[in-house]
Order: C-alpha cells, then structure tokens, then sequence
C-alpha cells in the first residue's frame, strides 16, 4: 500500500501547491478585482444569430430592469 | 485584426453539439439493451453482445462520447464568446473533433471484441489511451491558446471550470493508464493489488469529479444566466465555489473501496474528504438555482430553463446522495447494490445529460441561424419524458439497492444467512423492468430531441458570419 501513497500524496501536495499559485495569480492581477460586472458583462454579450438578432436584441434591457450594467463594460478591455 | 479573427469559429461547436445528441442516443440505446438483458437474460447473445462486453461500452459512450462531445461544443462555444476572441486554432480544434470522435469508435470496435484493461471508466487498451493522451492535449493547447489571446481582462468563473476540468482529466489519465504492453491489443496496469485498486479509484472518482462535474459546472455557470437573462446569483460564491471544489476534490476516491484490504485511516479519510465536499456542491447548486430569483414565472414556459434547473435539483440530491453513501455505515449498506446504480445514474441523467440537454436546445439555433429551435413543444415533451424516466430509474434502483442490501445482511437466530444471493436476485427483477422502462423514456426523449434538431438544422443554415464584438453592450447602452 505504501508504495502507491508515495505516488498520490505527493501528487496531491504538488497539486496544492499549484493551485495555490494559480489562486495567487489571479488574486494579483486583478481577476478579482471586480466580483459583479463579469455576471452582467455575459448577458450584454448578444448571441443571438444575425438572422433574429434584431426582434430579440432588447431581451435583457426589458425582461429585467435590474439586469442592466453597473459600469461601463470598456473598463474590462485589454490594453495591448 | 485579420479577416478570419474578425468571427467566432462555429464550425466545431456545431460538430460536436451534433455529435452529442447523436452520441447520446447510441450510449443509451446500448444502456437500455444491457438494461434489457438483465430482465431478460435470454438476450444476451453470443460472446460479442453480452451484458459483460456492452456494459462498458455503454458507460464508455455515455461519459466520454456523448457527455465528452457536450464539454468539447460548450467549452469551444463559451471560451469565444466569453473571451471576445476566435478560437486559438481552426486546425487544432478540428483536429480535437476528428481525434476524439475516431477514439469513441476504436471504443466502439474493441469493447464488444474484447479488448479491456480492466479498468472500470478506463478500459480501453494502450494505444487508444495514447490517441486520448494527443487528442487531450492538441485540447488543452486549443482552449488555454485562447484564454491567452483573449480581448477582455477577466476570464470569466464558466472558463476556470472548464480549464480545471481540461488539466485534472490530464493527470488522472496519464496516471492511472500507465500500463506495460504485452502486444497490440493487452497491457497489464503498473500497479498491482490493492495499489492499482487505490489509483483506479483516485482516477474512478476524480473523473466523476473534474469530468462529470466541474466541466458540466462549466456549462453551468454560462447556460443558465444566459437562458435566464439574469446575471448568475453570486458571482462571488462562483468563484469561492471554484477554489473550493479544486482544493478538496482529490482525496474522496477511497470512498469507493471502504471495507476492502485498503487500509482503514485511507478509508476515513476518504469518507472526510467525500462529506466536505457537501459544502461547495451545495453552495454551486444553491447559486445557480437562485439565478432564476425573482423571475421563476420563466420557468414556467421555457422548456429549456426547465431541463438547466431540474438539472442543478438533480446535482443538489446527488451531490447530498454521495456524501451520505460515503459514510461506511451507510456503504456497509448500499456498496455492491443496485443504489449505486441508481445514485450514478441520478448524476448521469439527472445532473450532466439533462444541463447538457438544455446546453445543446440554447447553442443548436444559434449555431444555424434561427431564432429558435424547430419546435418548442416539442423541447416540453422531451422535458417530461425525460424526467419521469430519470425519476422510474432512481426510485427504482433505491428500493432494488436497499432491498438487496438488507436480504444479504439478514441473518437467522442461529448465525446463518436468511437468504441466499440469488433470492435477492429473483425479488430484484420487478425493479429492474420499471428501471429499463425509466432508462427507455430518456432515450426516448432524446429521439424527439433528435428530430428536433434535423428539423431545426434542415430549415437553417450553418451560421460562420458570427461577428466578433468587442464591446458587446454598444447597442444597449
């Protein structure tokens, strides 16, 4: 039994560690900076195809007054 | 910005998306015929058809075949539009669609013949494991190549599912497939005894985890805001809900081997990891039934948000199942019963066929240029269908599977067994008929599903014209 624990739990420490990095990672650059736009930000996102897009564009604006964005969606560009 | 990353790469998604539906039905027709055979034992026909050569290709075509084709059209769907950027390689993801889909029928072919490692969830032999391997990795090559290209800061919570769900299936098939090969056709895994028992386990249970919950979480997390028009109740809880279930997934897999030769502080602490992860499935389940807060009149007349939450109320009910089940008392009870079965299957159909479903009714109109699907009708038939058939099945499976596991614990006032084991298997049957009748109605559905689909698809065309946009609310502000 002991042999394969040597595989496992070590896997599993190796696991956390990275993990942990990738959490930092994100922590520091800004992942989480904004905890309530992204939710709103993939409703502005109209996917409907072009063919219908224009009767059912306006869904979310009127279905639900409290589905509007808080802040301007450009914030969230990425400058390159 | 060139001409080509100006749109979104539909193509893939809409191979895989039909894929999936066509997949599903194969899985579960295989499924409902090894359901059928232990009704009816008669049916089991020659060496090639029977119950132990398709059982595995059923799990097989299910899981990786049609629950792997819905992750491939979602994740590829999701990272585009989420990202606001054309996928990193048209030549790469086509290739995922080609490899994955000459894997499920190498599957097909060997199965039936055969061919096995032995490894429940992992059967196939070494050099379809290799063509896994390439395949996975061309995939991961794909989705992480456009989180890296993409257009917005944030990569949205439904990405960090999917990426994790990408880079867990990874470690755990590269691990637990690492075998010595005899011949073509017959490897031996590198472990033996109870150590191959404890890494097919650490694999069995991590791929019910990263496979068959946090990719579909995945889909989750995207689908259910997006055909609710609401934005997902807690962004927050979404992301604690990610970091949670990635930190303390790993260690449940030895839930499944309680009372075996493994060695019991294993044991334990499989059963501790399996009880905390009540917290965050609960917390995912609560968040994304909550979405619909304030607006649960929709759900009376979209059938499409009726499959996406009946779906997280079946997540809910197992994710609560496992936990419990996990506990050796209760496993003394339910392991090597037919609860199991009924417990797997409460996921399977309840939780990732039925998201997958709703997932596949949102992408199938976009994807060929209508404003919805052929009929919605028919979307509500397919609901009801499906859910009886999941309820026949699991409630029929609990009574089978606490029947069974009270007959073989029975014991007489002098020490002997009350019953023997093949009583148990005689008062077994009237359940499993009402289980192949709950098993037919879901593949039932998903013929209507089928015929929906052909319709909707015949009467529009390929949509490759989707645009990407940059800032997506121009038009709303």
């Amino acid at each position: 039994m002991i042999e394969t624990l040597y595989l496992l739990i070590p896997i599993s420490v190796v696991l956390v560690f990275l993990i942990a990095i990738a959490f930092w990672w994100s922590l520091r650059s800004g992942q989480f900076d904004d905890l309530e736009g992204p939710a709103y930000r993939i409703l502005m996102d109209d996917d409907h195809s072009s063919a219908s897009s224009s009767q059912v564009s306006g869904k979310v604006a009127e279905g639900d007054p409290d589905a509007r964005p808080r802040e301007s969606p450009a914030a969230n560009l990425r400058d390159s | 910005m060139s001409e080509t990353q100006s749109t979104y790469n539909y193509k893939v998604v809409r191979q895989f998306a039909v894929m999936t539906v066509i997949w599903g039905i194969v899985g579960m027709l295989v499924g409902v015929i090894i359901a059928a055979q232990l009704v009816w034992p008669d049916l089991n026909f020659g060496q090639y058809l029977h119950f132990g050569r398709l059982r595995p290709l059923h799990t097989n075509a299910v899981i990786f075949a049609f629950g792997g084709s819905a992750l491939f059209a979602t994740s590829y769907y999701v990272v585009q539009r989420t990202c606001h950027t054309r996928i990193f390689s048209d030549g790469l993801a086509a290739f995922t669609f080609w490899g994955w889909q000459l894997v499920i029928v190498l599957a097909a072919i060997t199965l039936p013949l055969g061919f096995t490692s032995g490894k429940e969830y992992a059967e196939l032999e070494w050099p379809i494991d290799i063509l896994i391997t390439v395949v996975w990795v061309a995939y991961a090559i794909v989705f992480f190549g456009t989180i890296a290209k993409r257009k917005v800061t944030h990569i949205y919570v439904a990405n960090w599912f999917y990426g994790g769900f990408i880079l867990a299936v990874a470690l755990l098939h590269v691990v637990n497939s690492a075998a010595i090969p005899v011949s073509l056709t017959k490897s031996y895994s590198a472990y033996a005894g109870v150590q191959d028992a404890m890494v097919q386990w650490w694999y069995g249970h991590n791929a019910v985890g990263f496979f068959l919950t946090a990719g579909f979480l995945g889909m989750m997390y995207y689908f259910v805001p997006k055909q609710a028009g609401r934005p997902v109740y807690s962004y927050r809880l979404s992301v604690v809900h990610f970091w949670a279930l990635i930190f303390t997934y790993m260690w449940a897999g030895p839930h499944h081997l309680h009372y075996t030769a493994l060695p019991d502080w294993a044991q334990s602490v499989g059963m501790l990891f399996s009880l905390i992860l009540l917290a965050p499935s609960w917390g995912g389940m609560i968040n994304g039934v909550m979405t619909l807060s304030g607006a649960w009149h929709k759900l009376r007349d979209d059938p499409i948000l009726k499959f996406l939450i009946t779906s997280l109320s079946f997540y809910g009910m197992s994710t609560f199942e496992g936990p419990m089940m996990a506990i050796k008392t209760v496993n003394a009870l339910s392991h090597y019963t037919d609860w199991t079965i009924g417990h797997v299957h409460s996921g399977a159909l309840g939780w990732v066929a039925m998201i997958s479903i709703g997932s596949i009714y949102y992408l199938l109109p976009r994807l060929y240029g209508k404003s919805e699907m052929f009929s919605i009708k028919l979307i509500t038939v397919h609901f009801w269908v499906s859910t009886i058939g999941v309820v026949l099945y699991i409630a029929s499976m609990w009574i089978a599977g606490v029947m069974q596991g009270l007959m073989w614990r029975a014991v007489n006032l002098d020490g002997t067994l009350t019953y023997s084991f093949v009583e148990s298997v005689k008062a077994s049957y009237p359940f499993w008929a009402i289980r192949f009748l709950g098993g037919f109605l879901f593949l039932f559905g998903m013929l209507i599903m089928a015929y929906n689909m052909v319709k909707t698809i015949t009467s529009g065309r390929s949509v490759d014209d989707a645009r990407v946009v940059l800032v997506p609310a121009a038009h709303h502000a």
